[in-house]
């Protein structure tokens, strides 16, 4: 099993994604560097947290131009998995990959938190080992993380189960649309949410249940 | 031969503009009283070869159509 983790310049969470990609028996991770649009052979692909391009115009907006992103493009429309955490979110939903987009926090403050996240589907390969229903103990930290879909979109994908997590104990932080922290494509293989499971992969640093999520991402491309 | 022009940006109507509040709730802090209503919107200026790309530029890069309402200001030599 390979990940790939593509580093953007203002990316910062990429080596944390690695080693979080790592947690897993016998996988390997390796950088792919915005500029190579060579994936590497890469298994699976996890679009890191961050700052890409210092968020100029709109957070993710000049990362979707990257040459690795039409790699990306192409290797998610032939049914890889693709993974976007916090800004590797907001990179997706300007690429087109994921549905909606993220607005500026409600309260416009930094949100920094660990935080209660409900798995609210299972059919993605992210979420595959998982249960319905699990609450994860997961680390947010950003300003630009309020989910908005338009109404006929939001009531689309709800229907459609493309929310995969959401905000637990009515503890919504940021003003997200019905709770929504991540939501995934119409093909189910693309996945994005803001809180940043490559932060909850060891107990030492307050949680360790993400270590589902990498495990059922390590799982490629046989997800359904 | 290029020509100036200007789009201007704003948030559609009904969005939440967490910027515009902040703005509203600072200026009554500094004797400024009445204002409502504030939302901020972005302006970009640039000079362009063919300004028939200007609308296709706003829709993939300079707005996102979701959230955001664009117009050309004006274009001129």
């Amino acid at each position: 099993m390979k990940f790939g983790v593509v580093q953007f310049p203002g990316s910062c969470d990429e080596r944390d994604a690695i080693a979080a990609c790592e947690t897993v028996d016998g996988a390997e991770a390796v950088l792919l560097w915005h500029r190579d649009a060579d994936l590497h052979d890469v298994d699976a692909i996890v679009i890191p947290g961050g700052f890409s391009f210092g968020d100029y115009l709109r957070c993710g907006a000049i990362a979707q131009f990257s040459p690795v992103m039409a790699s990306v493009i192409t290797f998610a429309n032939s049914g890889g998995p693709v993974v976007g955490i916090c800004n590797g979110f907001q990179v997706l939903c300007e690429t087109g990959l994921l549905p909606g987009t993220l607005l500026p926090n409600e309260k416009r403050r930094f949100l920094c938190r660990q935080l209660d996240i409900e798995v609210a589907d299972t059919n993605t390969p992210f979420t595959r080992n998982l249960t319905q229903g699990d609450v994860l103990s997961i680390p947010s930290k950003h300003q630009g993380g309020r989910y908005y879909a338009p109404e006929p979109l939001l009531e689309q994908l709800e229907a459609d189960g493309q929310v995969v997590f959401r905000y637990a104990n009515d503890c919504n932080p940021n003003g997200s649309l019905s709770d929504i922290a991540g939501v995934c494509n119409v093909a189910r293989n693309v996945v994005g949410l803001m809180p940043h499971p490559e932060h909850a992969v060891d107990p030492r640093t307050g949680s360790d249940d993400a270590l589902a999520l990498f495990a059922s991402l390590a799982g490629g491309r046989a997800y359904v | 031969m290029s020509t100036k022009a200007r789009v201007l940006i704003r948030p559609k109507a009904g969005i939440l503009d967490p910027q515009g509040i902040a703005v509203e709730q600072a200026l009554p802090a500094l004797g400024f009283a009445g204002v409502t209503n504030v939302r901020v919107g972005r302006l970009v200026e640039l000079e362009v070869e063919d300004p028939e790309q200007l609308d296709a530029m706003c829709q993939k890069l300079l707005a996102n159509p979701l959230i955001e309402d664009y117009e050309v200001l004006e274009v001129g030599a």
